[in-house]
């Protein structure tokens, strides 16, 4: 089984440094990028069928086709990694940042190359400060060696590439409350129509790509689309990074065909439950994706067999919920967050989130009332897409809306009870 | 023409590019918003417009959509009442009042708040929320607003108001999630000029008026009427309020071409002269002790009678008197002995900038043009200070190019956020060319420090760049020559410049090099428009009436031609240099005046005739456009307070002079003053006849709702007494009338049903955004012709040269102290500075003067003694005098002034 993106990963000890990094093969598809014209390598990108592993999965090069191209577009154009990485659960940019620096600088020039960027950032969680460390160093090895900088590798083509640690929100990881935050402004979103490729980063056309996204991409100018499409199980292309967190027997994040089933990823590679615990459900994609459960085992984990069981691959980092795990705690805990992260912009988001994490907290407190699951049904059934002005709101909802179908009887246990049985 | 399907009726709307919620708004479908402004477009916070929209006919299913971020295009189907969007609009007003704090018997805003009137458009009545609110600290805005954060539900139009809109940088949101805060980073005044319109433009009452809360009254409790700021000379047009003899209030009056939605600070809070404890409101006579004491009504008009029967009087009129009491007072006096009570000097520039207005091709820009436009030069004028709401205009000017550039991207002109995101720090061409730094400023980094010489100078040599025709200026400095050259550039590549000049340089050659540049624009295709400050609020107006100046009063004094005076709302004293001033006062044997409240002028009178303020009386003014507007009586002042124009009428009456029975009536003394003034014809359209009745019946000054109309005389009887009879209007004190929507002219107040608060304005106009229904906005008596010839002005001045032995003092012209009426009032008086003398470092130096120092400062024959203020821009040789303070010279600026500095400092 190939395993591209984390080939040259070697948990627990420091990442590949530069003359290492070029011995195996580095740096080598940034060369062949530029033997290429920008479109060209667009092309090949969208033949290769890549989407987004942001947590939308919207097809990269479908994506980069809106962007004005040519003598004639607007300058300066910019690309954005989007290492923000603050989804609930999930950890799998984390490991591609402190582990193959040198893999996502390379992918990043590529990314800007067949956009023509003038100048590309990489948004950083303030938190990843071994990653921002290593970065850091592997940026400075890369611009002494000629490969960002003026005229790369002897090119016409000329690229900064700045490295930019957030302050911190879990919007900042939303495209354009980045690209707000990146200009130095509140980071609450834009409204889209325009889309970042028009009306981008200081009002410049921009492409926003998630780490793992970018990073596919010096493999897929190296082994080509046809390459790239066979890695999947499925039809959709290359490998994913999943993960897995809660209470199973080896929680961590794997590399894996796209399209590898829940029931082989829980069992085979998370290693099923701890003993003594029984596996109730999971969220697939992090804390905003809808709850998948034992009768889900056979789905195929790519982009569109989620969406037929109700839920979404999300960032493909399962939180896995077993029995011995309060499910409305869970949902008071994620709820909290997503209030808290609320960036105060839209009036269902500011004020149902918080709504919804109190009444979570009273029943799970054992203050709850019977009214209390009309209000948490209500807003559900309120908050969703379009109703909000960007998805956080409806991702928040994702998780609460299922635990309302497949674990109510919990809640209504809570309620009746006036505690939480799992106290 | 587009063809929108609503509710299943089907619509045929004007044109394309509007959100489905300006479309529904003026077909009259009630679709609650909060987020959306009228001026300040869409942004899709609230989420309160929800509606339904359809793909085509064949879909069932639909989708919520928020109408103000939806474009109205053709075959676009919507629903308002289709119950999904109906649920989720309760909803989000039930999730606004989750924290507000329901505290609407004690809220300034209680019923006039957009928030109540939301809540019940949206059907939300049943708290279901039991958790506790969420609290704020409150604010010190100083002192013209009050700051009660717990109300807020977090629109975000204060701040996309006060900074995007207004350019101010002190006041922001912070804070997030449910904790978002609307204030500034430490307690302290809010320092933008319009601070005020958040009380308008924040839809709860987290911003009100903290003047009102003085002596508090409910919007239904107001009597109101529709008026015209008299603190500058753009003529904005306002509401103000009135109850128990007390003015209360001032609120915007929409006007499509002259203010729009908003005023300035000094036009919403200098109202308070109105009040004043020391207004005159006897007759005065001075006894042989050589006191003013008061007298009867019938004393003031007898022995004033007797006095101009007997004298050669000579009438001294007014800038900021309407043009019903000018005109009076020149019937009294006669024509030839009839003074506009402007100096010579102050004259001559209103007469050019006139001139220049009438002959065109050039013509006036309305507030409307100016924020229309799309590039300004402006050639000495720091408007924010000197006609504020100039700067709110050229504020949206300097947005219009790079706004039209973001509009191909493609984005909708009414999507506020992305246009700003899209446009970020881009602005249109702005210059500014003056002595010193002004607010404008920070918006462009095309500015001009210099004297007024050079300030004319280089407005010639860019009329010159654009028209070589034009006549040069030689020996220019290089870099300014460049400037020129590439404002000229910047003009001409515009669609629309803008031209602004004014009086505060008090040099007519600035005024000819503005209309040189706008000249050569035009000469080069480009509409260019001029927009000039004038001093007063009438200074156009009586420019119109004519008459001869203060000079020529004094000297007809001097003369002995006459030794009567009399003096019309006017405290001469500001108005020319003080000594020629008081020379005047005093050689005339007998000085009768005409004011509200005491000044130094009054201080000379033998007789002072009460005279009413705007707010209690009615007239004409024409603003710094040449458009008439009306004001009109808001309540019955108390004791002998009456018109100016009623005073003068009863004397002529006493005296049996000619003509005296048109005095019965104002309309008989303005279509008088229409027949014998030809370019005051079109006064008498501005608003209906007194006759005038809708189904009958008059329109009521008191709203449906006031209360207490039997019990507030209470005290002094019990019988309901009779309102006030008018018949000057056809407006009543009453709350008896025609319910429904008057003529434009004639709005006391907005409001509709279902629509409490000032943003009823969408029920009155045409279209949302134009003008209000069948309204003429007041009325233009200047219109040039288009294809006037054009004679260029060829009189360059020479360079200014700074003198070793003087300094040129310019008048610093204050938005808060400048203007003597709005400085009387206490929230104006509390932001007015104290007076300082601003001096270039280089002078400094040269003088031996650091900040802080008083120095002794002669000038205009008088001597201030002022704490020097180190002003880094302003040009060598020039210092800035804060214009009008106290009683600091204005209109008699520039003069040439010596300096002695003293050795005392001030703290
Ligand atoms: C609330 C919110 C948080 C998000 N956080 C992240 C993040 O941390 N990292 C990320 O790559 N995408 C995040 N996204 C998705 C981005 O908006 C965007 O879709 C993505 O960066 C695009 O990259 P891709 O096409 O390569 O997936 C977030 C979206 C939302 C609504
Ligand atoms: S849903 Fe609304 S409040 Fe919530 S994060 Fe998005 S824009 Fe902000
Ligand atoms: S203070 Fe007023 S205008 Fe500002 S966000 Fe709050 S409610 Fe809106
Ligand atoms: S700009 Fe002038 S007319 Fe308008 S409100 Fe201010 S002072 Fe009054
Ligand atoms: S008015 Fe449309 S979202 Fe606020």
């Amino acid at each position: 089984m190939e395993r591209p993106l984390t080939e040259n990963i070697r948990p627990g000890e420091p990442p590949l440094g530069l003359r290492e990094y070029v011995e195996r093969g580095g740096y080598e598809g940034l060369r062949l990028a530029l033997q290429r014209t920008p479109l060209e390598i667009q092309r090949e990108v969208t033949e290769s069928g890549l989407r987004g592993r942001g947590g939308a999965g919207f097809p990269t090069g479908q994506k980069w086709s809106f962007v004005p191209m040519g003598p004639d577009a607007r300058r300066p154009k910019y690309l954005v990694v989007n290492g923000d990485e603050m989804e609930p659960g999930t950890m799998k940019d984390r490991l591609l940042l402190e582990g193959d620096p040198h893999a996502l600088i390379e992918s990043t020039i590529i990314a800007s190359y067949a956009i023509e960027a003038d100048a590309a950032y990489i948004f950083l969680r303030w938190e990843y400060s071994t990653a921002a460390e290593r970065l850091k160093a592997a940026l400075a090895e890369a611009y002494d060696a000629g490969y960002v900088g003026r005229a790369i590798m002897g090119s016409g083509y000329s690229l900064e590439v700045h490295l930019h640690r957030s302050a911190g929100r879990y919007m900042c990881g939303e495209e354009s409350g980045l690209l707000n935050a990146l200009e130095g402004k509140r980071a609450i979103p834009r409204s889209k129509p325009p889309f970042p490729q028009a009306v981008g980063l200081w009002g410049q056309p921009t492409v926003v790509q998630n780490v793992e996204t970018i990073c596919n991409l010096r493999h897929i100018i190296r082994h080509g689309a046809e390459w790239f499409k066979g890695l999947s199980l499925t039809g959709e292309g290359g490998t994913k990074l999943y993960g897995a967190s809660g209470k199973v027997r080896h929680p961590g994040v794997w590399e894996l065909p796209l399209g590898t089933p829940l029931g082989e990823l829980l069992h085979d590679h998370a290693g099923g439950m701890l003993p003594g615990h029984r596996f109730r459900g999971l969220l697939p994609g992090g804390a905003s994706t809808a709850f998948m459960t034992p009768d889900h085992l056979d789905v195929a984990m790519d982009f569109t067999a989620p969406q037929r069981v109700g839920t979404r691959l999300g960032t493909g980092t399962m939180i896995v919920l077993d029995d011995r795990t309060c499910p409305v705690g869970l949902m008071h805990n994620l709820l909290r967050f997503f209030a808290r992260e609320s960036c105060g912009y839209c009036t269902p988001c500011r004020e149902g989130l918080p709504w919804v994490a109190r009444t979570l907290a009273a029943i799970e407190a054992g203050d709850g009332r019977e009214s209390d699951l009309d209000i948490l049904d209500h807003h559900v059934r309120m908050i969703r897409a379009g109703h909000t002005f960007c998805p956080l709101a409806p991702g928040a909802m994702a998780p609460l809306e299922s635990a309302l179908v497949h674990f109510r009887q919990d809640f209504e246990q809570h309620i009746r009870m006036g505690a939480c049985p799992w106290r | 023409m587009p063809r929108i399907t609503i509710n299943n009726q089907v619509h045929d709307i004007p044109w394309e590019g509007r959100n489905l919620l300006e479309v529904c708004l003026d077909l009259g479908y009630d679709v609650p918003y909060f987020c959306w402004h009228p001026a300040m477009h869409s942004v899709g916070a609230c989420r309160q417009c929800a509606v339904k929209q359809f793909r085509d006919e064949h879909d069932t299913q639909g989708r919520i959509v928020m109408a103000c971020m939806t474009p109205a295009t053709d075959g676009t189907i919507i629903s308002t009442d289709d119950p999904e969007a109906v649920a989720f609009r309760r909803s989000v007003a039930e999730w606004l009042m989750v924290n507000h704090p329901h505290d609407c018997p004690v809220c300034d805003e209680g019923g006039e708040c957009h928030l109540q009137d939301m809540t019940v458009m949206a059907g939300h009545n049943y708290r279901r929320y039991r958790f506790t609110k969420r609290t704020f600290r409150n604010q010190d805005l100083g002192p013209f607003l009050n700051h009660e954060m717990n109300r807020c539900i977090q629109c975000y139009r204060c701040t996309r108001f006060y900074r995007g809109y207004a350019g101010g940088r002190d006041f922001e949101v912070l804070g997030w999630h449910d904790h978002v805060y609307f204030g500034r980073a430490a307690d302290g005044p809010l320092e933008s000029e319009f601070s005020g319109n958040l009380v308008e433009v924040c839809p709860t009452g987290v911003f009100t008026d903290k003047t009102l809360k003085e002596h508090y009254t409910r919007k239904w409790d107001l009597q109101t009427a529709p008026s015209i700021c008299v603190h500058c000379g753009l003529g904005c047009n306002i509401i103000a309020g009135e109850r128990y003899g007390v003015l209360r209030c001032i609120r915007s009056r929409y006007n499509d071409q002259v203010n729009g939605y908003f005023l300035c600070d000094r036009g919403r809070f200098g109202y308070g002269f109105v009040n004043d404890e020391e207004r005159i409101r006897q007759p005065l006579i001075r006894n042989e002790r050589g006191e003013l004491e008061p007298c009867t009504i019938e004393e003031a008009l007898w022995k004033t009678s007797s006095i101009l029967r007997h004298g050669r009087a000579i009438g001294i009129g007014s800038p900021r008197a309407s043009l019903e009491a000018n005109f009076s007072l020149r019937y009294l006096v006669g024509e030839e002995n009839f003074h506009h009570g402007m100096s010579g000097r102050s004259y001559q520039l209103v007469r050019e900038m006139l001139a220049i207005l009438q002959q065109g091709p050039a013509p006036a820009a309305s507030m409307s043009a100016v924020a229309q436009g799309d590039a300004a030069l402006l050639l000495g004028e720091d408007v924010t200070n000197v006609a504020p709401m100039l700067g709110l205009a050229l504020r949206q000017n300097i947005l219009r190019q790079p706004t039209r550039e973001a509009l191909r991207l493609p984005i909708h002109e009414y999507e506020d956020s992305a246009i700003h995101e899209a446009i970020q720090v881009g602005r249109g061409p702005l210059y500014i060319a003056t002595p010193d730094v002004t607010r404008l400023d920070e918006e462009t980094p095309n500015t001009y420090r210099a004297a007024p010489q050079d300030i004319a100078r280089f407005g010639f040599a860019v009329a010159h760049a654009i028209d070589p025709a034009a006549p040069e200026v030689t020996a220019l400095p290089a870099a300014v020559q460049e400037t020129a050259a590439r404002c000229a550039q910047d003009l001409l590549t515009s669609l629309h410049p803008v031209i602004v000049s004014g009086f505060t340089c008090g040099h007519p050659d600035v005024i000819h090099a503005a209309a040189n540049v706008a000249w050569a624009l035009r000469r080069r295709g480009k509409p260019a428009d001029l927009c000039f400050t004038v001093p007063e609020c009438n200074s156009l107006g009586v420019a119109l009436l004519g008459g001869e100046s203060l000079n020529a009063a004094l000297q007809a004094v001097r003369d002995g031609t006459a030794d009567t005076v009399v003096i019309l709302e006017n405290d001469i004293i500001r108005q020319m240099d003080v000594d020629l001033a008081e020379e005047l006062l005093e050689r005339a044997q007998h000085v009768i005046v005409l004011d509200h409240l005491p000044s130094p002028t009054t201080d000379y009178a033998d007789i002072v005739l009460p005279a009413a303020t705007f707010a209690e009386s009615q007239g004409t003014l024409v603003n710094n456009e040449g458009r008439a507007q009306r004001f009109l009586p808001v309540f019955v002042p108390q004791g002998d307070v009456r018109d100016s124009w009623r005073w003068l009428g009863d004397i002529m009456v006493m005296n049996g002079q000619r003509g005296c029975e048109t005095w019965c009536h104002l309309t008989g003394v303005m279509r008088l003053m229409a027949e014998t003034v030809p370019a005051l014809t079109g006064v008498t359209e501005i608003t209906p006849p007194p006759d005038f009745r809708l189904v009958g019946q008059k329109i009521p000054r008191q709203p449906h709702r006031y209360s207490g109309r039997t019990a507030i005389h209470a005290d002094r009887t019990v019988h309901e007494p009779r309102p006030p009879e008018e018949v000057d209007a056809p407006l009543a004190y009453s709350m008896e009338g025609y319910p429904g929507q008057p003529p434009a002219s004639l709005i006391p107040r907005f409001w509709a049903p279902g629509w409490n608060s000032g943003q009823a304005v969408n029920r009155y106009q045409s279209h949302i955004g134009g003008p209000l229904k069948g309204d003429s906005g007041g009325v233009r008596l200047i219109e040039p012709p288009p294809e006037a010839a054009i004679t260029y002005f060829d009189h360059i001045p020479d360079a200014f040269v700074p003198r070793e032995d003087a300094l040129l003092v310019m008048p610093d012209y204050l938005i808060f102290g400048s203007e003597p009426l709005s400085a009387r009032s206490p929230a104006i008086a509390a932001r007015t500075p104290r007076p300082y003398l601003g001096l270039a470092p280089k002078d400094m130096e040269r003088l031996g003067a650091e900040e802080g120092q008083v120095v002794a400062l002669l000038v205009t024959g008088t001597c201030y003694h002022l704490p020097v203020v180190a002003r880094p821009a302003l040009p060598r040789g020039v210092a800035m005098l804060p214009a009008g303070l106290g009683n600091m010279v204005a209109l008699g600026l520039p003069q040439w002034g010596h300096i002695e500095v003293k050795r005392e400092v001030w703290d």
